[in-house]
């Protein structure tokens, strides 16, 4: 490594070497974009936080909807020529949609067996959906073509924001929000939960538990289908695109503890930031540092950080 | 135990006879590559140059029938690749194993090359040492430093003078940055910096501040073909690295027809070293351009280039061993052969069996709206350094 | 399945289920039939006795532990590693590369145990597969070691006994693979069927509870799962020597992955589960890849789907409940 130690302390002071004093130090735009690059993470996860941390069921097809919802947006864009926020929706509903098919069919059916056939199931899935996805659209990468405006950037400060980046953070805190409302302070929420910890007490009390499940597991799949649309113009897409983001889902889910919609957006914060930062001040860990991250916050608390069970 | 096991063998020897003498006129190819997985469309695009050579040429190489036998590795799996090799040799008797888009399986296979005494094609895999594995084979690809060097040495005799380079921590990555670093040093030029990043990376913006915040003059940046030339030039974007300002240069990969498309107007001045790109002027790439999109809908990549001049060098090299197919007459058939490609004239060096070719620099420009590939130099006849170097 | 209800004394019950199963015997007889039946597909069957093997190890800790582990691999990798490397630095001997291989995963496995012990659930299989995910990267990153993504170069295996070469029919290679898969079977068929097979059982039912009863279940985590790791090790150091190769999608999450697959697809918790299923899904990845190079995911899918809907818990457990149900008839 070939690096002016001086310029290599002074960055690390956060002096930008050109020395305007009304600037933010680059400190700042780390920061940034380690959020924005948590953000990204948290869209792709927070339908498996709904699915595997509200619902208890996991599934391993989480990126196979995402993907699913990823070649929706494409196909919207550039063969009927929608706008890019009009697919989004689309994404969503079609996702959610399409999961009450499986739903009803295959998923139901093993909501109390063993984690394992679970595991086995899901991953038939997304070994059908890889292969499906290679026949219709190709093995190529699908290119988004997003509007001039959305791939530009501001100015603020000395600290550039890319356009996108800002409407990722912006969608990933509304989303929460949303979600946060919904399942916690909702009657709908408190259905989910109690089918959840005790299904025949649930149906006991008059709860549709079979109609909130599906819609859960839709409400999960859709997100799952809207953060893959909105992820594609970062990590891009093809057909491999199932396989491999479920490492980071997984890892953000687990950080951030099963129940807790909040607790996946600040997992989601920590390994950005960390996995941003740590790759530009010690690009050596670059590889290493979002799993060595992962771990000790694991066995520092492992139940997540804000983990109920 | 040992009597099973000698019973075994003794059905194992009957079931050989039949090897010695298949279908008078048969020239049967086993190709090897990751036609599921991560790098299935590479195997796509050469699957398909290999169809069409074999359709442009009635079906028929060296005057000879051909029959194809299609094996997968699903992605980087050198012990499948090696059993499918033995399995091609020892089950269907095939007379040439091709295919390889990925150097750890083709170092595996060619073992088996080396063993069987087998004429082995390499269509893609690219580290320069691939070729001294096996007597038997031949390479119509690329090595990366006969691209990546090329291009350090032009990129100094153009007037850059510090460049940082970028590169995945991965062989051919590696590869690359040593080769770069080599002729744009021995040309003059400084290197300020130099990052290795990480396989598994779907954001670039960390690595493109640190190189920013060098303030060099250019950028030599190698990664992975597919979903990471599309981050990177994002991540270009989001930090404020215009390549027409701070030259952004690097191996075809990063600016091949889908990278351009998800980069968008970012992509614009980008230079890269390449040894074909579909845009080339020449009438036979026009026609080897035109017959492919009839066929399979798309343009050609350096895949599909591969693919196509290396059904070539079997043709060739079994015409002119009047069909004999063992490795031994297939190869010395092959050494010294050069011909016409739809990328330029090529040859195999007789030295090493690896390929020689023009190296062409290119630019990313906008014609007609369209971000392509312009070719603004070529340096012609160039060798494999790393072997060049090897025999000194 | 009627005697262990009856039989109440569990020294018993232990003999009882040791006794060799007619069913037993047939299946490893069969295992011989390759030679005689298939003399051409010799090399898949050395490398579904490998995979056998790495099932069969995870089994131990996943099946009968409970112990859900998505970087197994990892094991695999470090034996897969050993060999090579004792084989490209002048010592090919195969018999030994094992012990070795074996000895090194084993102590890897032993030093991640005091972590894995004190973990359940989730935060469990997540640490497994961060753990896994780092040795890959620090492989791929002593690429002065480990040659990394282009593999370790310059492997030789020497004659096995000194005698049989591994060659490109791989007679050598699968009668080497499976008599060791035999060997190391035999040593955890004894295992799960001593007190302290038992006991893991219970700790994978009640990890609170075992202890109570004077079964320290920390203690015998840290056993079985130094056990798993010498099998993983010896299973990874066979492929490296009948492949003469080892790269980094030996210890990669993919094998991980895959091994859980295969270990689920036949059964967990019994001792076949991982044979058969390392048996159907490496043929039927053969076969589907033959016919559908591009498109074989999708068939393997179908048959994952199917196993899960009429033949829960695995192959094994699905057939075991259908004869079950047929017997009380």
């Amino acid at each position: 490594m070939a690096w002016p130690g001086v310029a290599r302390s002074a960055r690390l002071l956060g002096i930008n070497s050109s020395g305007a004093s009304s600037m933010l130090p680059p400190v700042f735009g780390v920061l940034f974009d380690g959020l924005a690059y948590g953000m990204l993470l948290f869209l792709l996860s927070v339908g498996q936080s709904v699915t595997l941390g509200m619902m208890n069921f996991i599934n391993l097809a989480h990126c196979s909807f995402a993907m699913l919802g990823g070649y929706l947006t494409v196909t919207l864009m550039s063969r009927y020529g929608w706008s890019f926020f009009a697919t989004l929706p689309c994404a969503f509903v079609v996702a959610a949609v399409v999961s009450v098919g499986f739903e009803r069919t295959l998923f139901r059916r093993l909501y109390r067996a063993s984690e394992l056939d679970q595991v086995l199931l899901t991953i038939g899935i997304v070994f059908i959906s890889v292969a499906v996805a290679a026949y219709v659209f190709g093995t190529d990468q699908q290119p988004l073509q997003l509007p001039h405006y959305l791939r530009s950037s501001l100015t603020f400060m000395g600290i550039r924001f890319a356009v996108y980046r800002l409407v990722l953070v912006g969608l990933a805190l509304l989303i929460t929000l949303a979600l946060v409302i919904g399942l916690d302070y909702t009657r709908f929420g408190a259905r989910v939960r109690a089918a959840v910890d005790n299904e025949r007490m649930a149906r006991g009390l008059g709860i549709d538990v079979d109609r909130t499940f599906a819609i859960t597991f839709a409400l999960g799949s859709g997100l799952a289908g809207l953060g893959g649309a909105l992820a594609i113009e970062i990590v891009g897409l093809d057909p491999s695109f199932a396989f491999t983001y479920l490492i980071y889902v997984l890892i953000v889910v687990s950080v951030g503890g099963l129940g807790s919609i909040s607790g996946s957006f600040v997992a989601a914060i920590v390994l950005g930031i960390s996995d941003v930062a740590g790759k530009y001040y010690i690009p050596q860990l670059g590889a290493f540092l979002i799993y060595l991250v992962m771990i000790s916050l694991l066995m520092w608390r492992p139940l997540g950080l804000l983990g109920k069970r | 135990m040992r009597r099973i096991l000698l019973a075994g063998l003794s059905v194992l020897a009957l079931s050989l006879l039949p090897v010695a003498g298949h279908a008078q006129g048969t020239v049967k190819i086993g190709l090897i590559m990751p036609y599921s997985g991560q790098f299935a469309d590479a195997a796509t695009q050469m699957d398909d140059g290999i169809k069409l050579y074999l359709k442009q040429h009635g079906d028929k190489l060296g005057g000879m029938n051909v029959e194809i036998i299609r094996k997968d590795t699903g992605g980087i799996n050198p012990p499948v690749a090696k059993r499918l090799a033995q399995e091609l040799v020892t089950r269907d008797n095939v007379d040439i194993i091709a295919g390889f888009v990925l150097t750890p399986n083709a170092l595996a296979a060619a073992d088996v090359s080396s063993e069987a005494k087998k004429f082995m094609v390499v269509m893609n895999a690219a580290t320069a040492i691939i070729t001294t594995k096996s007597p038997y084979m031949v390479r119509t690809s690329l090595t990366v430093p006969q691209l990546t060097e090329t291009l350090g040495t032009w990129a100094e005799k153009r007037g850059l003078k510090k460049v940082y380079t970028m590169v995945t921590d991965y062989g051919p990555g590696i590869d690359a940055e040593g080769a770069f670093q080599k002729g744009f040093k021995d040309a003059g030029g400084d290197i300020v910096g130099s990052v290795r990043m990480a396989v598994q990376n779907p954001d670039f913006t960390a690595y493109v501040q640190r190189a920013k915040d060098l303030d060099p003059q250019g950028i030599f940046v190698m990664i992975p073909g597919g979903a990471q030339p599309g981050a990177f030039g994002k991540a270009l974007a989001g930090v404020g690295v215009d390549p027409k300002k701070t030259q952004v240069m690097g191996q075809l990969e990063i600016a091949d027809e889908h990278a351009l498309a998800s980069m968008g107007d970012i992509a614009e001045g980008i230079i890269t070293a390449a040894h074909y790109d579909y845009n080339h002027k020449s009438k036979m790439n026009a026609d080897f351009v035109k017959a492919y999109n009839a066929d399979f809908k798309r343009n050609p990549d350096f895949f599909s280039i591969g693919g196509y001049d290396g059904m070539h060098a079997i043709d060739a090299a079994l015409k002119k061993s009047g069909g004999k197919t063992d490795g031994e007459s297939l190869i010395s058939a092959a050494k010294g052969m050069s011909w016409e490609s739809p990328r330029g004239p090529i040859s195999i060096d007789p030295e090493t069996r690896d390929i020689i070719q023009t190296v062409y620099i290119d630019k990313v420009e906008k014609v007609g709206g369209r971000l392509v590939n312009v070719q603004i130099d070529a340096i012609p006849n160039v060798k494999d350094p790393i072997k060049a170097a090897m025999k000194k | 399945m009627a005697l262990s209800e009856t039989s109440i004394d569990p020294q018993l019950y232990l003999v009882e289920q040791t006794r060799w199963r007619p069913a037993e015997i047939v299946f490893w007889l069969a295992t011989l039939l390759p030679y005689l039946l298939f003399p051409n597909y010799l090399s898949l069957a050395s490398q579904i006795a490998i995979a056998a093997l790495f099932a069969l190890s995870l089994d131990l800790i996943l099946g009968y532990a409970g112990i859900v582990s998505l970087g197994h691999a990892a094991f695999f990798g470090i034996g897969a590693y050993t060999a090579g490397l004792l084989s490209k630095y002048g010592w090919g001997e195969p018999l030994s590369g094992l012990v070795v291989a074996a000895f090194a995963a084993g102590v890897v496995g032993y030093a991640t145990s005091f972590v894995i012990c004190r973990f359940r659930h989730l935060a469990l299989i997540m640490l497994t597969l961060g753990f896994g995910l780092l040795l890959a990267e620090l492989a791929n990153s002593l690429g002065w070691l480990t040659g990394g993504m282009d593999g370790l170069q310059g492997i030789h295996t020497w004659k096995l006994l000194g005698t049989f070469p591994f060659d490109l029919y791989g007679r050598a290679a699968y009668a080497y693979a499976l008599a060791v898969l035999f060997v190391l079977f035999l040593f955890t068929r004894r295992l799960i069927h001593s007190p302290f097979g038992l006991s893991l059982r219970g700790i994978r039912e009640n990890f609170v509870r075992m202890p109570a009863i004077g079964a320290p279940s920390r203690a015998h985590i840290r056993t079985i799962y130094t056990i798993a790791a010498c099998i993983a090790g010896v299973a990874g150091a066979l492929l490296a020597q009948t492949t003469e190769t080892v790269s980094l999608d030996s210890l990669g999450f993919e094998r991980s992955a895959e091994v859980v697959v295969i270990l689920v697809l036949g059964g967990a918790g019994r001792l076949y589960g991982g044979l058969v299923g390392a048996t159907i899904y490496l043929i039927a990845r053969d076969q589907f890849s033959g016919i559908v190079p591009q498109y074989w995911y999708f068939w393997i899918g179908i048959l994952l789907v199917a196993v899960v809907i009429f033949l829960p818990n695995g192959i094994l457990g699905g057939l075991a409940q259908f004869t079950a149900r047929w017997s009380r008839k």
